[in-house]
């Protein structure tokens, strides 16, 4: 094939399908979220403009681009201006690295072999628009948001890299798509590692400053936080950075802990080797596979949202801090002593992984006691009935 | 700052009412007596006032911080709770202002009243030493009447604008005069910084923050302005008066009835349990009670509203707290309580349902079921809710030991309700002065230790679950049946096929139309368990169609005081989960 159509026609191509794809997903979650906060809220969400609402997809939109577009008289204007653009950057080059089917046609790059590397130092460069925006608005609401957000940010970087760390050792790769193909010819990673999972679901949810974490934002605190001043497209230039890392970061799970494109665990399932067969209809089917695995986890976000409240933030800092990140580096140590310790081993003519056994044991217990020590009661009910005297 | 228009009301100039009693309660031989008592033992001097609704005393004004002390320190009376501090103006007399000071004793459960005279150009000595809720107290009778107080740390206006000219509520000032009052000249609001956070140097920065009047947790139009080092708050000064609307003015210019309607916008959350409040002190001082069928229906709609405000309080609470869901789920319940309110009246936040002497039209004939049905299908909400919230332990570590007040503070700054019980005072106006009937019903009053924001999640919750307790024994009763307002030319309307039909009532709706309800001359006050604390009324009448004097006492206003003090040394998002469990209603808060 001409090396242009490879190296610059095609990957445009399909970067150019990835950027529409990920702008309509993205004006699509908003009205998804609203209605299913209006399901979980016992209200019915937005539903006036064309059927079940769908048509606030683009009117939102078109109502960002006609609202005056204002900014604060003492702003920093550069810094003002670049905020918002910032988050929405890395969102869009992390989507060509993900490999959305089985190869070799569903991913804009073909296979870098340090990708999830790369992913994560994109995705940590979101926070600078935050910061910027909430610093250069003049405000001190903004700047409080902006604030809370550098650290909370910064902080929560640490257990979600941790976390992975786990997942490596038992796949030996930083390429998704080995991960992926690990998870289907081993077990997806999810079981082996529990906790890493664990920390994973919550650390993303604070990298993404969504309920319960969204100290950044806090609209009953700090008014609404590090976009206080931001209006019109520069706000939903904020909006798309958020749900563009909404997205990559389901994606991220997705691939790294629930088999990617795949359905089958053990070599057996709906695997790669049975989507390459089947043509481009199995590579159809892989995305549709991996698109839905990846909505389970956005709605697992607005779930999270309709039902938590928020953190305060010392003790956002105290959970990762204390918490998050001494768990992930026990995970890894544990990992790593049960992967020494007990490689497979032969049974009969069955290969059985007794570490990966092992390790979901010990993180069901843990993930148990966590649980335990969470509910727990710290002060007994206190409430009392009683008549007042009558004198 | 200039004088825009200027227009006089027109003043009713019709003949006064002449045969006329002055009033006089009915036990007021008991209370007399006990005037007599107290008056013996408190130790210090109180020259009695004879024939009032309570034991009143006249102190001099250099005496009155003595008397307080004695009064509140005084082993056996103990009047350690601060209800009210108030003027009235009686221009003709030499000493012409009244400032009346209302205490209640928790332990022996009575009030009191004290009453200091003073003149135009006289001045009191403050008493925020002895009762910290009178600081505000003292502020809003200066801004209102001009009257000064001595030693006070912060005299400035409250209610009123800082730049506006006059005392409202002086008889001589003019209610008809706008003002056109510009920011210019106001000084900034600059928050004291707590003895305990002040710093000789600092490295750090001390950032001075507003939170309010336009802030989305500032329900209303509250202000706080916060100094913080970091996050954690080290100053803190509430501003109030943004929604103040003269209703105790605007009384003084409208007839008993059309008073009922401003009622309604003071706590607007539960505006029924107001109408109560206000309606049964102006019977008090007619001296007429509502007929059984409409005491009843006062008693089930006082309940379920006093529902509703607990679930605006906690929904709004637990949307400050970042947790959206509860807020419309239990909306849901709400908004029957309220269809409820509007198949009685047509109106349905608002409904202004009852009138003087007992309600404005009968119940519906679907009263009575629609209330049951509410009745089931609100502890299914209140459990759910419940049980989403107060077991999350994101929740409880947002709430616990934030904003706390131990019981004596909680006392001493006039707390009242909710708040107060979750401080572990057991006081519920519905218990210790029981009216419509309360002490007929097999219900308790729910307190709770700590009086923090998390005890006063419980004890709202709990004191749904009493409401409902209350309200199902109600529809077990049933309605009396009978009419649904006295029948009394003199307060209620004829019905109107009479006024159609007969001269006489023609003429008695006529007269009442023109000249009013004309209570007999005196003083009452009446106090009824609000959503938020005890909503009382004191109305002074000259036996003329308008109230010569009604004074409402907020509960929310000695509680929002005590605000500042609550989130010392906390952070902000602990600030606005504190506010959210106050209950804060601007439109009372600011009369």
């Amino acid at each position: 094939m001409n090396p242009w159509m490879t190296y610059l026609i095609w990957p445009l191509i399909k970067f150019s399908i990835a950027f529409i794809a990920v702008q309509a997903l993205v004006a699509a979650m908003n009205w998804i979220e609203r209605r299913l906060l209006g399901f979980f809220q016992a209200r019915l969400g937005p539903n006036r403009v064309g059927p079940w609402g769908l048509g606030q997809i683009i009117a939102d939109p078109i109502k960002f681009l006609l609202k005056e577009d204002f900014v604060p008289a003492r702003a920093e204007k550069v810094a003002y201006y670049l905020g918002p653009i910032l988050p929405l950057l890395p969102s869009f080059i992390v989507f060509c690295l993900i490999p959305f089917g089985p190869p070799p046609t569903f991913a804009v790059t073909n296979n870098i072999n340090v990708g999830l590397l790369l992913i994560f130092a994109l995705t940590s460069t979101a926070v600078y628009g935050i910061i910027l925006g909430g610093w250069a608005s003049n405000n001190k609401f903004s700047l409080m948001g902006g604030l809370r957000s550098a650290a909370q940010m910064v902080s929560y970087e640490v257990p979600l890299g941790l976390s992975i760390v786990g997942v490596l050792m038992l796949t030996q790769s930083l390429e998704l798509e080995e991960i992926v193909r690990y998870q289907e010819m081993n077990s997806w990673n999810v079981f082996p590692q529990l906790v890493a999972c664990f920390i994973f679901i919550v650390a993303m949810n604070a990298e993404n400053n969504r309920t319960p974490f969204d100290l950044p934002e806090a609209e009953s605190e700090l008014v609404a936080g590090f976009h206080t001043e931001y209006s019109a497209m520069k706000f939903a230039f904020y909006m798309l950075g958020e749900y563009s890392l909404m997205i990559v970061n389901s994606c991220l799970a997705v691939t790294l802990f629930f088999g990617g494109w795949s359905l089958g665990m053990g070599g057996i399932g709906f695997t790669t080797e049975v989507m390459q067969k089947m043509g481009w209809v199995g590579g159809l089917i892989g995305t549709g596979i991996f698109v839905t695995k990846m909505m389970l986890f956005l709605f697992m976000y607005i779930w999270f949202r309709a039902t938590f409240p928020r953190f305060r933030f010392d003790q956002l800092m105290d959970l990762g801090w204390k918490f998050l990140i001494p768990l992930a580096l026990a995970n890894i140590f544990v990992t790593g002593i049960v992967l020494l310790a007990f490689p497979s081993r032969l049974y009969g003519d069955t290969v059985i992984a007794v570490g990966e056994i092992m390790l979901t044991v010990i993180g069901m217990i843990v993930i148990a006691l966590t649980l335990v020590l969470l509910f727990k009661p710290k002060r007994p009910k206190v409430i009392n009935a009683s008549r007042v005297s009558e004198a | 700052m200039s004088t825009l228009t200027r227009f006089s009301a027109i003043p009713y100039t019709g003949p006064a009412p002449t045969n006329r009693n002055p009033y006089v309660p009915a036990d007021v031989a008991t209370i007399d007596a006990r005037g007599a008592e107290i008056a013996a033992r408190a130790g210090v001097a109180l020259e009695q006032e004879t024939g009032l609704d309570l034991p009143a005393f006249i102190v001099a004004k250099e005496a009155i911080v003595p008397t307080l002390r004695a009064l509140r320190d005084h082993t056996e009376f103990q009047f350690d709770l601060p209800l009210d501090l108030f003027g009235v103006d009686y221009p003709g007399r030499e000493q012409r202002f009244d400032v009346v000071y209302q205490l209640y004793s928790v332990k022996n459960n009575e009030r009191i009243r004290l009453k200091v005279r003073v003149g135009e150009t006289e001045s009191v000595p403050t008493s925020v030493d002895v009762y910290r809720a009178f600081d505000w107290f003292e502020r809003e009778v200066f801004d209102m009447y001009g009257v000064r107080f001595e030693g006070h740390p912060n005299l400035r206006r409250i209610l009123t604008h800082e730049m506006f000219q006059g005392h409202a509520l002086r008889k001589d000032y003019d209610p008809a005069q706008r003002w056109l009052l510009s920011e210019q000249g106001v000084a900034k609001l600059k928050p004291k910084i707590d003895p305990r956070f002040e710093v000789e140097h600092s490295d750090f920065e001390r950032v001075t923050l507003n939170l309010g009047p336009s802030h989305p947790a500032m329900h209303g139009t509250l202000r706080c302005a916060v100094t913080l080092e970091g996050e954690t708050i080290v100053g803190a000064d509430q501003e109030i008066g943004y929604l103040h609307r003269c209703f105790e003015k605007m009384s003084e210019t409208h007839t008993y009835q059309q008073v009922i309607p401003f009622t309604d916008r003071l706590n607007y959350c539960s505006a029924v349990i107001n109408n109560v409040g206000y309606c049964m002190t102006v019977e008090k001082l007619l001296g007429v009670a509502a007929p059984e069928r409409a005491q009843h229906v006062r008693l089930m709609l006082s309940e379920f509203y006093r529902i509703a405000d607990h679930i605006v309080c906690i929904g709004t609470n637990l949307v400050d707290l970042g947790a959206l869901t509860n807020f419309w789920y239990l909306f849901q319940p709400r908004e029957e309580i309220i269809a409820l309110a509007e198949s009685c009246s047509g109106a349905r936040l608002l409904p202004t349902y009852l009138r003087i002497g007992g309600l404005a039209v009968d119940v519906p004939a679907d009263f009575l079921s629609n209330s049951q049905r509410i009745v089931n299908m609100l502890p299914k909400y209140i459990d759910e809710v419940e049980a989403l919230v107060m077991k999350n332990r994101i929740f409880r570590d947002r709430t616990e030991g934030v904003g706390a007040i131990t019981k004596e503070d909680a006392l001493n700054f006039g707390f009242t309700g909710p708040c107060l019980r979750a401080a572990g005072v057991p006081f519920d106006v519905r218990k210790a002065s029981p009216y419509l009937g309360y002490e007929t019903y097999d219900w308790d009053v729910p307190y709770a230790e700590g009086g923090d924001t998390y005890a006063r999640f419980l004890v709202r919750f709990e004191e749904m679950r009493q409401s409902i307790r209350i309200l199902q024994q109600a529809i077990d009763r049933g309605l009396p049946s009978g009419p649904v307002i006295v029948d009394n030319p003199y307060v209620a309307l004829p019905p109107k096929e009479k006024v159609y039909n007969e001269m006489e009532s023609l003429i008695y709706h006529f007269k009442l139309i023109m000249h009013g309800i004309q209570p007999p001359v005196g003083e009452a006050y009446f106090q009824v368990e609000g959503g938020n604390g005890e909503v009382g009324f004191y109305i002074v009448s000259d036996g003329t169609k308008n109230p010569y004097r009604v004074r409402v006492r907020p509960p929310c206003f000695p509680i929002f005081e005590a605000y500042g003090h609550m989130i010392m040394g906390q952070t902000i998002p602990d600030a606005i989960a504190t506010l959210g469990s106050l209950n804060i209603i601007a439109g009372e808060l600011d009369h």
